[in-house]
């Protein structure tokens, strides 16, 4: 599949987003295509949530235009944008559980919504706790996790209906490196595996370029280089975007090489 | 003078704004609030209702409130007549007590001390743990996977308290009697089928109306206020704690000033008008 010439999944064009004081996003386009993942990269407060949610349909944009999937979000009501969000996993920050039921109800809790059948739905549930190797916790209430467990349970929650986009808030936050390595390989698993395009929110580089680095190949069932032919053949081109954000806009966009060769002290402070 | 700081000239221009500000942010506030509860009620009328959840409201609305209203609802008739009876004996009319004790229970502080008891437990729970969801992202996930957090939420707190609030103000009428009863026996030597006779016979319908109507109307305030509340939280985890203090006092105002018009609007149509 040439990603080139295929409509984009998400674009945002000229999009503006603000609180009364000042715009936080202040005409921000870009364009996310089938297959790719992005990573959003700014500082905290850039407005990379709110970035996010627009694409989920939860805030609106006071100008421009948000599509997904070639549809204006815009004008669409809220009743109309409930069921249009089943095309989208969203993986919160905190991983937004919710903490009154265990973690085999919170990941059901989509398919129990949309009337699955309990056989279809249970069988569900397990095979996306496995898929995040969290199915020993099936009973267990959010708060007897750690951090990066319920980070694991919340993407489990995510791709369980099997949605074609995925948008992650900042996945690694506030979670050790070895943790934040889990949690990275499970989204190249489910990039991998399941062909979503994902749109990833990050202050941190140094995780980001691990998707852009690795691949996931079903076939052996391990994480190799990107860079190996046998993995590009089968995978496709999966191709990994970095864009910067500054001041509500696009400030850098561009693949990994383009990244570390670019002399700009801005995004070198993303490098450390 | 381009650089001249865009705040001076506004300030000056903007007296009467700065003046209306607050003003239009109330009337934005009550918008929201109406749209909101507009919201709530209209989704009980379409699939899906929420049962488990609605259930659960019920239990922790009722059964939790319980204890606490039996016990407050008992000694409130009690004390009435200790005050009234120190008055009744005066003129010798002490058989009086269970008119006035009956009469005061059921139609006005039967429902408003249920309704405030309720506020209190109840409107602060809704705020603080709507309001704790909301700043964990956890409306924003549940919209994010297709579940109207007013269907959800906001609709089986408003209909359990609606169905729940007149049934404890009931049984707070009730408890309140017995204890007026066992006061007025013990101090005023008023027999069992005295008091009784007299405090059924006190009461028309149009009491008992006013003593169901009321609750109603107050579990509508103090649910819908508790939910609003807790859904516009800003500034996390101390913004939650103030939404639950917020929530208290509003829907205690709201509930003794809806009172005072609905005892007005029950003694116009019970033709008592004053
Ligand atoms: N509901 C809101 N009300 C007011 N300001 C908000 C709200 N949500 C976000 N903001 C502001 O928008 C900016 C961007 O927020 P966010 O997208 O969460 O940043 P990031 O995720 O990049 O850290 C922040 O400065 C924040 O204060
Ligand atoms: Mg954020």
């Amino acid at each position: 599949m040439n990603a080139a010439s295929s409509e984009p999944v998400i674009s945002f064009e000229d999009v503006h987003l603000g609180f009364g004081d000042g715009d936080v996003l202040r005409g921000l386009s870009f364009r996310l295509l089938p297959r790719e993942t992005k990573v959003l990269v700014g500082e905290t407060g850039s407005g990379k949530t709110l970035i996010l949610k627009l694409a989920a349909g939860l805030l609106k944009p006071i100008a421009g235009h948000v599509r997904v999937l070639g549809r204006d979000l815009g004008p669409m009501t809220e009743a109309q944008l409930l069921p249009f969000r089943r095309e989208i996993g969203f993986v919160f920050q905190e991983s937004a559980l919710f903490d009154s039921m265990t973690v085999g109800d919170n990941v059901a809790y989509r398919l129990t919504e949309e009337g699955v059948e309990p056989s279809e739905t249970d069988a569900r549930v397990l095979e996306a706790l496995t898929f995040v190797e969290m199915e020993h916790a099936v009973d267990k209430l959010p708060d007897e996790l750690s951090g990066g467990m319920r980070r694991r349970v919340s993407i489990a929650r995510a791709l369980v209906s099997r949605p074609p986009i995925v948008l992650y808030d900042s996945p690694t936050a506030g979670l050790d490196p070895i943790t934040s390595q889990t949690i990275i390989t499970l989204i190249l698993r489910l990039r991998d595996t399941q062909g979503v395009t994902s749109l990833l929110a990050t202050h941190r580089l140094q995780d980001a370029f691990a998707l852009a680095n690795y691949g996931f190949d079903p076939a052996q069932n391990r994480v190799m280089k990107a860079s190996l032919p046998e993995l590009a053949s089968r995978n496709g081109q999966p191709s990994t975007n970095f864009l910067f954000l500054r001041e509500g806009k696009v400030y850098f966009e561009g693949g990994q090489q383009a990244v570390l060769e670019s002399p700009d002290a801005y995004l070198r402070k993303f490098l450390v | 003078m381009a650089t001249e700081p865009k705040w001076m000239d506004a300030e000056e221009t903007s007296a009467l704004a700065i003046l209306l500000e607050p003003l239009k942010r109330q009337v934005q506030v009550l918008q929201d609030y109406s749209y909101l509860a507009a919201r709530a009620i209209a989704s009980l009328f379409s699939p899906p209702l929420y049962v488990n959840d609605l259930l659960q409201q019920m239990d922790i609305i009722g059964i939790g409130s319980l204890p606490i209203v039996l016990l407050t609802g008992a000694f409130i008739g009690a004390v009435m007549v200790l005050q009234t009876a120190s008055q009744f004996e005066r003129f010798g009319e002490t058989a009086l007590t269970g008119d006035i004790v009956s009469l005061a229970l059921v139609r006005e502080l039967g429902p408003a001390i249920t309704g405030l008891l309720v506020a209190g437990r109840n409107a602060s729970g809704m705020a603080s743990e709507l309001g704790s969801m909301l700043v964990t992202e956890q409306v924003d996930a549940m919209r994010a996977m297709g579940t109207d957090p007013d269907r959800k939420l906001v609709a089986p707190r408003l209909l359990a308290t609606m169905c729940v609030l007149p049934l404890l103000t009931a049984m707070a009428d009730f408890v309140g009697l017995t204890g007026g009863f066992i006061v007025s026996y013990f101090t005023l030597r008023i027999g069992a089928v005295e008091f009784w006779t007299r405090a059924l016979n006190a009461l028309e319908f149009s009491d008992l109306m006013q003593g169901m109507a009321k609750p109603v109307i107050f579990a509508f305030l103090l649910a819908t206020i508790g939910c609003y509340k807790g859904l516009t939280v800003r500034g996390g985890t101390q913004g939650v704690g103030r939404a639950t203090t917020q929530a208290v006092v509003a829907s205690s105002v709201a509930i003794l000033v809806s009172d005072f018009f609905l005892t007005k609007l029950a003694l116009f149509l019970a033709g008592k008008s004053l």
